[in-house]
Order: structure tokens, then C-alpha cells, then sequence
């Protein structure tokens, strides 16, 4: 039933939308919202309370207590007050079992006892420690809200924008309008954020409005980010204007979370906004003239106003709310009862100083009228409105209304189900400051975040700890200002995948794909040992594009590398290659890659796939210092690259190039211009997996057509593409390091096992001086192969034991080699360890086997194959 | 974090596009001469001052045009009170980190 149409209502009885409330049809019109339209319907209990499950119904109608709290089309905890209605919305009580009308776990409330004060969990469900989990389970289901669908299909996609205004304006009110305008007049670029839909659809010269939308704090630097539903828009304002206003506050009296208990804003949205009759027969007891004016609307509105009491001249000391089954039916003003279904209360308006706050504001306690009011802005903040504490004049409450013989319980924080019984245990137990008795009650913790219940809490405080408001002070306000979805935080769903120009071959040659840093590679076709035994039979070849490629181009570039790598390149001839690892200042191995000087003023430079940026960033560095006369180019997604290995590589690279490719055509480490397949192309013989290879770089679109012409042409060998999997068999043969797998941020190239990169005469480089000391003081632990006496293979990071059975070493690779019918690693032991044929211990699974170290490489140990 | 930094290039931008490199140290000596004392290298390469206050410290706009410059920014209130490209002194060093490696995925690849 509905009033006779009201001068501002926001429904439009022309159009009629229907929605499902707990799976049964409810019509409501265009403009209510859920809310209005279930309230419409006769619907008075809304939700379930987090604790005590007892039933509550709306209270302010403004989207900031947590009673009206239902999931709507799976999303949990939305406030339905607000959530404007919907053609076919779903919506769904929560927190019950059995119905929202009949909760039987309500029984909390009756029974009580020791199982619900504050913090009785802590207390009474510590022992047996085993059975936590078990009451954690319990906890979690009959406590708290809603719950999230899991199988709920993520159809909402949340963006993130960033936007920068002159002046940026919380608060649609008349103030926060009124700030809008006149700094839009004076030709300043203005944007009004307004949490009710009071704006939507109207149009305010020159200004940005948002609306509904949220700020949910203000950050360091001016950071406003604004919820706009889907949106967050992260704002940069030279000035912000919070126009937040004030919030009415509840009264502290037993029952005054019955349904039917109300404060005057959700009374006079019923009643202005969706024409609808709060009740039949009304008590208001209000703090200011502005709450004790409903009464008048009330009157207006066709209900009956049995009594109003104002607290400004009101001898009123004992106030309860009495009902049955959790509806209230009267009220008894020092014990004088008085019927009703409705009650009207407030405790006068705080201004909503919380933004003030977070944006280094003062807040500051006004005994005059008992409310807080912020002081002492920063200076790009202003404040207009309400917030600033023009509320007009208010009564003082009294902390609570229970009178002497306070009976039923008396809630200071509807969100937690805190009574004011928990408050005072807690100053009882000793929580004597308001932030760890904030911490321990849970007080101002909720969906409110503190709106309804700080104010409440602190009198509460004052009172019991017998002290005043002002030395008590207020909790420290925190963003968000406004429950967020998690889902807007997190924005739209990020996963960066880099693929190579050949990606969707290797797919289609039933290639299993694995992540490597952010690109996604072949791990093998399907068997990673035949494909590894291809290669050293036959022929075998792998995408090998995610290389890091760098041009490093310029008179000094020699001069650069060289003061960059260990090594010497100075000498090195154009059409060479040298394999380089890149150390820290601290000379620690960074990344490692080939060197292949394309004439005397350009180097094309790998590094490992992960290591690519890395390396780009340390270059520019270091330049930023230096100052060279150097150009360094990423040019790592501009090609592809694919290495051909085997025995079978010459014969196929015959086929595909006119280049000279005999072993005195391309030498091992020679680097050579040339076409092939018809693609241009820089051929580096080099070879990561131990055979005769030529690793081919050239431009990524003919990625799939080169790769397509030399498995075709490769066909007559039985060619294999392959994967990481065998490639990493291959290389472990060979004993060529993995950065990162067999180095970590403690390794140096000397104990790797490799001094011969160092060149020690150079005058300076990266790392010089942390080498020489690393060499004058002698390994710590040293780099070694190994092989195991049996067929075992120990996980990569097993420990070493050593002969005390004291832990010393561990393995950083191992595979099962099948081209030497072994089980090979490598590992970090102790220098003593680091010599042919010693023995080293591992353990592995708790047991301990047996292994020799390998100083040389497993296969090919001379590299004769290499350089075939 | 989420004050502004001025990228000499591209103006003031959210600090989340940048990548932050650390306070700015001081080689301990110039190439062409002997290695510095063990001491001097330690304090270098690991020693940090730390300071409650104002700081020359470097960055290296990622996410934008990809400068290296430094910046004085007061640690305690992130005021950032200027940011420049320094000249190129020609020898020293910038500082003897590297910049992080990504660690994600399933292990290092070659």
C-alpha cells in the first residue's frame, strides 16, 4: 500500500518491475528500490544480526547500517535500501537457517550463556588445540554474513580509470552543490561524487557527477579513488571539498535493534522518496529539532504519533523497547508503557569528519552539543556543510537509556552484535583504551565502518570509564570509507602472457605448454626423452624466441660491454661470438647470454627469456652514469629465433641457405648474416644442448612458415621439435648452468666454476673489485656434477649430508639422462668435495644415497661434437 | 604509496608507474686506481644510510618513457622537493644492485 503520491517522490507508478525475493515474484515501480519495494510488500525483517541471529529491518534507508543486507544476483552483503530495483533481480536473505522469518539458529540469543559475550572464542574454544579447525568451521558458518557463490560465474568486469579534476566535491547536499557551482563558475574543471542517486539524471553546469558512487578515502598525494559500481576511478584533485554532512546516531536503550526501531532519515526516505506508511502508530524520541520534526511528517503521512519526546527538555532516564518475536510493540519511557510499531529515535547528527580525518584533519570533541567536529585542515581540503559541525543545537544523550532495571539487550554496534554488556566487560578485563577495546569487541570494525556506532561507543566509554568524550578521543578513521567489492580492487583480470610467433604451431604439434617468467613455451611434444634422444641422434629443433636480444650499437659500445661484462670484447673480431655473465657490483651472477659482435660498432647481446628486462634496465643504468656514446635497442618481440641441433643440423641448414655452412664456412662461435629459407637472418653457431647447432634470429612474422619449412625439409632426418623439458636433459649433459636454477643471489662466476670468463688485467668492470676478493678468499661452496651410484633422481633442492650427518650442500638440477642410461645433477658442496670421484651423500626422501662428483661434462666432455 | 613523482620527461605521475632503485651511493674510487680497501667495498655495496628526512635517491620510470633520473624526496612525508637527470660523471656507479627479476612461472629458462 502506498501514500497518496508525495510532492518528491522518486517512483514512477506508470511502470511497474518485478524481482525475486527468496525465489517468490515481488512487484515494486520504477525508482523504488529493492528495499522500498519489499518494505512495500509488507516485508518488515530483512536480514539476520552476525551474532546473536536476531531479526532486524530497516533502520536508516541511507546504505550504512548492515540490516538491510541481502545477496542480489550472487553478490553477497549488498544493501537493498539503496540497490535500485531491477527487472528479474534475484534476491536472497542471508545468515539464517531454515528462513530469514524463522532463524533457527536465533536460539543464541535465547540461550546465551558463555557462548556469546566478546571474545568467547578465544577463551572457551582453546582446548583441545586439535579441535579448533573443528569450531573454526563451526564459527564460520553461524557467524558473519553473506556468503560468496563460489560457482558463481564472474560476469561483472571491474575497470580501473584514472582521472585528474581541479577540484574534486564529496557530497551532493546542498552544500556540496553549491561548492560545485561556484567553482565551476569560476572556470575550474569540477567533479561532484554523491553516494545516494539523489543526482542521477540531473544535469549541473561545467560539473563531473558520479553518482551513486563512493569515496572511499583520501589518500597521501591527493588520492581520492571513487567506487562507482564497476568503475574506480582514482582521482587527482588539486582541492578536495568534502561535503559529507552528518549522520543521524542511534540511541543506547534494551531493544533498540527491534524491528520497527528507526532513525528519522530512513523514516522520511519511506515516506518522501516511495510514498510509503512507516507504520501505524509512531513514538519519536529525538536529541535536535530537526529529528523531532518528523514527527510532524509522520502526522502528514496518516500515522498516528502516540507520543515525541525531545531529550532537550525531556526528563526521560529509562527508555525499552518491548516486543515479541523480534518486532517492536511498545515502548516504556521510565516505565511508563506506550504501544506502537514504529519508534522513531536519534541521537542528534555527527558530522561524517572521516576523509577529514584521513587526509591529516584534527578532530576535536564539542561538549556543547556532544558531538566530534574536525579542526586544523590540510591545506588543499576544505570542508562545507554539515561536516563541518553546522548541525544546529542537540540535546547531550545520555550514554544509555537502560534505566535500573535495564533488561533485554542493549546494542551499541547492530553491525557486530556488540551490547553494551560486552563494552563493559571489556573495560572490565582491562581494554582501558578505545582502540584495544576496538580491537577486542570488534566495535566500529562492521559494515558501518563506525558510522552508527563510534559516536555511541566513545559516550559509553566516557561514562563507564568515568572520563570525558574529549580525552577518549576517536578510533583512527581508515580507508575505505564505504565497503568496497574486492573484485573492484582488483580490477580487470591481469595475467600477462607473452606467446612466441610460433606459439599456435607448437599447439598444434601437441606441444604441452608451461609458463616461464610471463612467457608461455613448449615443455615437450609429449616425450621429452625421445625428443632429447632426436637430437643427439638425428636432429632436433626448439623455439628458442623468448631469448632477450639487445642491439647495443655506437662508437663506445665495446668500451660499454666490456665495462659491463667480466669478459673482453674489445679484441673480439666482427662475426664472433662470447658467452657473457653479467655480475653485480656485489659480484653476484646476474644473467648470463652470447655476445656476437656484428661489426665494430654493433653487438647483438641474449640474455636468458626471464632475464631480458632486467638486463635492458641495468644497461640504461649504468649509462645513466656513464654517459656513452651508446644506443641499446630492445628488440627481443621484433624476432624470433630457432635453434636446429643434431648430428643432422649441417645436412639441413645445406638445404635451406646458400651460405657456406662447412665447418670453415661457419666456425663453432661465428655469427653470420645470411638468408634462410628465403628469411633474412643471423645464424649464431652456438650450442646450449651440446650438438653440432645453429641458433637462426629473424623476424617474428615468419615465425610458423620457417619453423613449418624445416621440419618439412628436416623430414628426410626425422626431425623432433622440442621442448623445455629435453632441452634442459641436454644442457644438464653438458653442465651448462641455468641461472637462477643452478645460481641464486649468493652465487659468483669463480665458485661456478667458471674463471675463465674473468679477465682480470681489464682496468675496471662490474664486479671487479667483489671478484677479487671472492678469489683471495677461496670458494665456499663450489659448482660440481654429479652422478648417482643408483638410478635414483634426487628432487631439485635436496640437501647434502655430510659425513657428521650435518647438512652441507644442496642439488639445484637433476634429470634422468637417457643417452647415459644415469641419473645426473648438479650441486653446490663444500670446496673439499669439488674433486673427481668424490664422494657426496643426499638425502633423498629420508634416506641417504650415494653419488661422485663430475667436474667435466657428462657427455662430450672435450666438446668435440660442439665444434664438428 | 601514492603521492605524485615528477619524471623529468613526462611531468607528475603516480609513483606506481615508477620503479624505485634505492638511495644513491658513492663508488669508492675511480677506475684506473687499485682496488678500494675491503671495508670501503662492504660499506658500499651494502651499507645504507636510511635517513628520516631528506634523501637523493634513484628511479627508473617503468611504465612510462623509461628514464633513470634521481629524485630528493623527504622519507618521512614522501614531499618529493625535485627530480633531475644528473649528468653523466663519466666513471662511478649508479649503485651495486641489480634491478629485481621478475620471479614468477615455473623456474629460470634459458
Amino acid at each position: 500500500m502506498r501514500l497518496a503520491p508525495q510532492a518528491r517522490e522518486r517512483i514512477d507508478r506508470s511502470h511497474r518491475v518485478t524481482f525475486l525475493w527468496a525465489g517468490k515474484p515481488v512487484e515494486g515501480y520504477a525508482g523504488d528500490t529493492l528495499g522500498s519495494a519489499l518494505f512495500a510488500s509488507g516485508r518488515r525483517v530483512f536480514s539476520r544480526s552476525f551474532k546473536y541471529h536476531r531479526p532486524r529491518g530497516l533502520l536508516c534507508c541511507s546504505g550504512h547500517c548492515p540490516n538491510c543486507m541481502c545477496a542480489v544476483d550472487g553478490r553477497p552483503n549488498v544493501r537493498v535500501c539503496v540497490e535500485p530495483i531491477r527487472e528479474g533481480a534475484r534476491v536472497e536473505p542471508q545468515n539464517f537457517v531454515g528462513s530469514v522469518d524463522r532463524d533457527l539458529m536465533s536460539v543464541t540469543d535465547k540461550v546465551g550463556g558463555p557462548f556469546t559475550p566478546v571474545g568467547f572464542y578465544y577463551r572457551t574454544m582453546i582446548r583441545p588445540r586439535k579441535a579448533w579447525p573443528y569450531y573454526e568451521r563451526f564459527l564460520r558458518r553461524v557467524a558473519g554474513l553473506g556468503k560468496l557463490d563460489e560457482h558463481h560465474e564472474r560476469s561483472t568486469r571491474f575497470d580501473t580509470e584514472h582521472r585528474h579534476t581541479d577540484v574534486l566535491v564529496v557530497g551532493g547536499g546542498r552544500s556540496g552543490i553549491e561548492a560545485a557551482r561556484a567553482a565551476a563558475g569560476q572556470g575550474r574543471r569540477v567533479t561532484l561524487v554523491d553516494e545516494t542517486d539523489r543526482l542521477v539524471g540531473r544535469e549541473l553546469d561545467g560539473v563531473t557527477v558520479h553518482a551513486p558512487a563512493r569515496a572511499l578515502g583520501i589518500w597521501e598525494g591527493g588520492l581520492v579513488p571513487v567506487d562507482a559500481g564497476t568503475i574506480l576511478y582514482r582521482y587527482r584533485a588539486e582541492r578536495i571539498v568534502v561535503a559529507a554532512g552528518a549522520i543521524e546516531q542511534p540511541l543506547l536503550f534494551p531493544g533498540n535493534d527491534l524491528v520497527g526501531v528507526m532513525l528519522p532519515i530512513g523514516v522520511r526516505r519511506l515516506i518522501r522518496d516511495w510514498a510509503l506508511k512507516p507504520g501505524e502508530r509512531a513514538v519519536v524520541i529525538a536529541a535536535d529539532k530537526r529529528s523531532y520534526d518528523v514527527a510532524d511528517e509522520l502526522r502528514r503521512a496518516g500515522v498516528e504519533v502516540a507520543e515525541a519526546v525531545d531529550l532537550r527538555s525531556s526528563s526521560v532516564r529509562e527508555i525499552v523497547g518491548k516486543g515479541d518475536g523480534g518486532r517492536i510493540e511498545a515502548v516504556s519511557l521510565n516505565g511508563r508503557d506506550v504501544e506502537c510499531d514504529l519508534l522513531v529515535v536519534s541521537a542528534g547528527r555527527q558530522p561524517s569528519y572521516s576523509l577529514l580525518a584521513q587526509a591529516g584533519a584534527r578532530v576535536e570533541y564539542d561538549p556543547s552539543r556532544g558531538i566530534f567536529v574536525p579542526v586544523d585542515l590540510p591545506e588543499n581540503v576544505e570542508a562545507v556543510g554539515a561536516v563541518t559541525g553546522e548541525v544546529g543545537s542537540a540535546a547531550v544523550p545520555a550514554a544509555t537509556y537502560n534505566g535500573a532495571a535495564g533488561k533485554g539487550k542493549c546494542f551499541v554496534c547492530v553491525c557486530e552484535d556488540v551490547t553494551d554488556k560486552d563494552v563493559k566487560r571489556a573495560i572490565g578485563e582491562g581494554f582501558d583504551s578505545l582502540e584495544l577495546a576496538k580491537r577486542y569487541t570488534t566495535i566500529t570494525m562492521g559494515p558501518c565502518q563506525g558510522k552508527l556506532c563510534q559516536l555511541p561507543s566513545v559516550r559509553l566509554y566516557a561514562r563507564e570509564t568515568e572520563t570525558d568524550e574529549g580525552s577518549i578521543g576517536t578510533t583512527t578513521a581508515r580507508p575505505p570509507w564505504s565497503p568496497v567489492t574486492m573484485g573492484l580492487l582488483a580490477g580487470r583480470p591481469h595475467e600477462p602472457a607473452k606467446r612466441t610467433s610460433m606459439h599456435h604451431r607448437h599447439k598444434d604439434l601437441g606441444a604441452t605448454i608451461m609458463w616461464t617468467g610471463d612467457w608461455r613455451r613448449p615443455h615437450s611434444y609429449g616425450d621429452p626423452q625421445a625428443e632429447a634422444k632426436a637430437v643427439h641422434e638425428s636432429l632436433g629443433v626448439i623455439d628458442v624466441s623468448t631469448l632477450g636480444k639487445l642491439l647495443v650499437t655506437g662508437p663506445d659500445a665495446a668500451s660499454f660491454l666490456e665495462r659491463l661484462y667480466p669478459n673482453r670484447f674489445g679484441d673480439m673480431k666482427p662475426g664472433r661470438i662470447r658467452y657473457g655473465v653479467l655480475e653485480t657490483d656485489a659480484g653476484r651472477v646476474m644473467d648470463d647470454g652470447t655476445i656476437a659482435r656484428l661489426d665494430d660498432e654493433t653487438f647483438y647481446v641474449t640474455t636468458t627469456s626471464t632475464g631480458a628486462g632486467a638486463v635492458l634496465r641495468w644497461f640504461g643504468w649504468w649509462n645513466a652514469v656513464w654517459g656513452m656514446d651508446v644506443e641499446i635497442t630492445d628488440i627481443t618481440g621484433a624476432l624470433a629465433a630457432i635453434n636446429v641441433a643434431g648430428p643432422n643440423a649441417r645436412a639441413l641448414m645445406e638445404r635451406l641457405t646458400d651460405l657456406d655452412v662447412s665447418n670453415e664456412g661457419i666456425k663453432y662461435l661465428d655469427a653470420v648474416e645470411g638468408h634462410v629459407a628465403g628469411v633474412p637472418s643471423l645464424i649464431l653457431r652456438i650450442g646450449f644442448v651440446g650438438e653440432l647447432g645453429y641458433e637462426i634470429h629473424f623476424p617474428s612474422p615468419f615465425g610458423e612458415y620457417l619453423l613449418d619449412t624445416v621440419l618439412e625439409e628436416g623430414a628426410e632426418w626425422a626431425i623432433k621439435p622440442f621442448g623445455l623439458e629435453p632441452q634442459r636433459i641436454l644442457r644438464l649433459e653438458k653442465m651448462h648452468i641455468l641461472v637462477g636454477q643452478d645460481t641464486d643471489s649468493e652465487s659468483n662466476v669463480i665458485d661456478a666454476n667458471m674463471p675463465w670468463i674473468v679477465k682480470w688485467d681489464k682496468d675496471d668492470f662490474v664486479g671487479k673489485w667483489s671478484l677479487e676478493h671472492f678469489q683471495e678468499r677461496g670458494p665456499r661452496e663450489k659448482l660440481v656434477g654429479f652422478e648417482m651410484a643408483n638410478g635414483t633422481v634426487p628432487p631439485e633442492g635436496s640437501q647434502l649430508v655430510a659425513p657428521d650427518g650435518t647438512p652441507g650442500g644442496r642439488v639445484t638440477s637433476s634429470r634422468w639422462s637417457p643417452e647415459l642410461g644415469r641419473a645426473i645433477g648438479m650441486a653446490w658442496v663444500p670446496p673439499v668435495l669439488a674433486a673427481e670421484d668424490a664422494q657426496i651423500r643426499i638425502k633423498v626422501n629420508g634416506s641417504v644415497e650415494e653419488a661422485r662428483v663430475r667436474l667435466k661434462p657428462f657427455y662430450d666432455p672435450e666438446g668435440g661434437k660442439l665444434r664438428s | 604509496m601514492s603521492f605524485l613523482l615528477p619524471c623529468p620527461n613526462c611531468g607528475p605521475r603516480d609513483v606506481n608507474e615508477f620503479a624505485y632503485q634505492g638511495e644513491v651511493t658513492v663508488r669508492p674510487k675511480p677506475n684506473g686506481e687499485d682496488s678500494p680497501a675491503f671495508g670501503d667495498l662492504t660499506a658500499y655495496l651494502y651499507f645504507r644510510n636510511n635517513v628520516a628526512g631528506v634523501q637523493r635517491e634513484w628511479w627508473f620510470h617503468r611504465d612510462g618513457c623509461e628514464l633513470w633520473f634521481q629524485a630528493e624526496r623527504d622519507t618521512r612525508t614522501n614531499e618529493v622537493l625535485g627530480a633531475e637527470v644528473p649528468p653523466p660523471s663519466g666513471t662511478g656507479a649508479p649503485g651495486p644492485e641489480a634491478p629485481a627479476i621478475p620471479q614468477s612461472g615455473e623456474g629460470p629458462s634459458y
